[in-house]
């Protein structure tokens, strides 16, 4: 277990090597994938049974990156597991690079599912979770989404059948950030309310602050614990968070860094860094 | 050709054998379990079936996840969905993802029938093709042997393949004792000299009926069974044409994108000669009964036959 200092600072890190690894690339998505690091921090450091050592390992827990554009966030994250060395992430996008510009499982080491169309992905994850329950493995599968994402019909093909299949051991998490690219959710085409969607498909639903590794850790262990209904984490997050000149604002969605927004941006993650450290 | 039986049936009883020696093969339909034959399956084994409801593009996405985690799974509805409402989800999450999963789709071509155009999947090979190679496998059956074969092959088969079958009952096509299937070849079934006829699926016995009137009438033909649209069995197709010089492609599929396509591009790369694309043309299906549509779209063994002669007179 780490402690939540440790959490904090993998965060922090991961955070400047999103920073950094988009600035290099000159292309690419900030916004949600700064929205995705407490996530999938907790994830990684605290709940996924994986083995960077054995990326293949048979019985470990799945992740689908159902969001693909957070690409970014997850090879930081993998980086910082130890999947590949962290300084592979200034490839990112690059011709030849393992890590493209959305995840590709045949190519990064720790990547599930090949992902990157909005929508697909919580299917797959059905039928993993499906597979796992027929291989009488120890498998969980977790999935993170956009909010966006749910705009995608198939989104609720898919819900309507993990709770039709009595899909204990399947998570959603959405990161809820509120934000895609032409707006706000509220103004291109509103999926709300998200609780009472999820809950009338039969998902067992919790909501959390995004950002609080204490509240994600407790909805995700809550989701362990459900044996024949699906969990979905509707966690409340802010869109470029970190980063003040990002935050809430949709143009980050998918804006390239320029070194100059990237100095300024590293500049204020080490300064709350040291906020933090101080406090 | 009396005894007939519809690729799909073959489908349904090489499902329960491929049940019975493979534990990884799992089967998903979406509420067509009894037109495609998987209600087999689903009665001997409930907790290896799971009917997906009429939801395709869940049906394909969870079939990839349970392809990545080492099951098998055939993934079955009707061509048109499979291909059309499911189109992105087979290219990105399957065959992108390059995800063992099999594509068993019946009800392809225009020998669906009366249920008429909106349900005759005319451009199911194209969609298919247009993925690249080893991506994706593209198998159309002449008949029920030849189905059970490529669905039994396929399962040994890593990688996704796309299984073109049939709604209508087809006649058995007769073959030498000394032939074996052979995953992506394509079959000589008749010897002739003057032209070469290449046929795919349903179309392949009509095919067989022409060269006999073609013989009839003084004219060799050579018959191709082409049950392998993608990787095209190059080799077989060049080596015939090199003698015959003049093909003919016969399809219940679109001419655009199909086996007529695939071999116009292979010749006029590698061996340009006269040929002629014998399919539907420019248009959408419509209801009628399977012999009604093949006639009015001019692909019975006479309109072949006619083509062919015509081809040889020029």
């Amino acid at each position: 277990m780490a402690s939540l200092q440790e959490l904090t600072q993998i965060a922090c890190q991961i955070r400047q090597d999103i920073i950094s690894s988009l600035a290099e690339a000159k292309s690419g998505h900030p916004g949600g994938s700064l929205s995705a690091v407490e996530i999938l921090t907790a994830l990684y450091f605290e709940v996924l049974r994986v083995n960077p050592e054995h990326p293949a390992w048979e019985n470990r827990d799945r992740f689908v990156l159902a969001k693909g554009h957070a690409a970014p966030a997850l090879y930081a994250t993998l980086a910082a597991k130890g999947f590949f060395p962290t300084s592979e992430l200034k490839t990112l996008r690059r011709l030849g690079s393992r890590l493209q510009g959305h995840p590709d499982a045949l190519k990064t080491p720790g990547v599930d599912l090949s992902t990157g169309s909005l929508g697909q992905g919580l299917s797959a994850a059905v039928g993993m979770a499906l597979a796992a329950r027929y291989l009488q493995l120890p498998t969980r599968v977790y999935a993170l989404l956009g909010d966006g994402e749910l705009q995608e019909g198939q989104v609720w093909e898919a819900a309507m059948s993990a709770s039709h299949y009595q899909l204990g051991g399947l998570v959603a998490i959405i990161d809820h950030n509120g934000l895609q690219i032409d707006g706000p959710l509220a103004s291109v085409l509103n999926p709300m309310p998200l609780d009472a969607k999820f809950a009338a498909f039969g998902w067992e639903v919790i909501s959390c602050d995004g950002h609080s590794f204490p509240e994600l850790l407790t909805a995700l262990a809550a989701a362990q614990k459900s044996q024949e209904q699906p969990t979905v984490i509707i966690a409340q997050t802010v869109k470029g968070k970190g980063v003040k000149f990002m935050e809430g604002d949709p143009d980050w969605h998918g804006k390239a860094l320029t070194a100059d927004d990237a100095v300024k941006a590293l500049a204020q993650l080490q300064q709350s860094i040291a906020a933090k450290e101080e406090g | 050709m009396a005894e007939k039986k519809a690729t799909r049936t073959a489908y349904g009883e090489a499902l329960l054998k491929l049940g019975e020696e493979n534990p990884k093969v799992v089967v998903l339909d979406a509420d067509l379990s009894q037109s495609t034959r998987t209600n087999g399956f689903g009665k001997k084994y409930p907790h290896r079936f799971f009917n997906m409801g009429i939801a395709e593009a869940n049906l394909m996405g969870a079939a990839a996840g349970m392809a990545s985690l080492g099951l098998v799974p055939f993934a079955s509805t009707f061509a048109i969905f499979a291909t059309g409402r499911a189109y992105e989800q087979i290219r990105n999450t399957i065959a992108y993802a390059d995800l063992n999963v099999k594509i068993a789709a019946t009800h392809a071509g225009l020998t669906v029938g009366e249920d008429g155009g909106s349900h005759q999947a005319l451009e199911d090979i194209g969609l298919m093709r247009g993925l690249p190679h080893p991506r994706m496998v593209v198998a159309v059956p002449a008949d029920a042997a030849e189905a059970e074969q490529i669905v039994q092959e396929a399962a040994n088969f890593v990688g996704p393949v796309y299984i073109r079958l049939g709604r209508a009952d087809v006649p058995f096509i007769p073959r030498s004792t000394e032939y074996s299937f052979t995953w992506g070849a394509a079959q000589l079934l008749r010897q002739g000299e003057d032209i070469t006829i290449c046929a795919t699926g349903y179309m392949v016995h009509i095919a067989w009926e022409a060269v006999d009137m073609l013989a009839a009438a003084g004219i060799s033909a050579e018959l191709l069974n082409i049950p392998f649209i993608k990787p095209l069995d190059k080799d077989t197709i060049l080596s015939s044409i090199k003698h015959t010089q003049r093909v003919v492609t016969v399809e219940e599929h679109s001419i655009d994108n199909g086996l007529g396509s695939a071999l116009a591009e292979l010749i006029a790369e590698k061996a340009p000669c006269p040929l002629e694309r014998m399919g539907v043309r420019g248009v959408f299906g419509e209801s009628g009964k399977p012999e009604e549509l093949l006639a009015r779209h001019g692909l019975t063994a006479a309109n072949i036959a006619e083509t062919c002669r015509r081809m040889v007179a020029r």
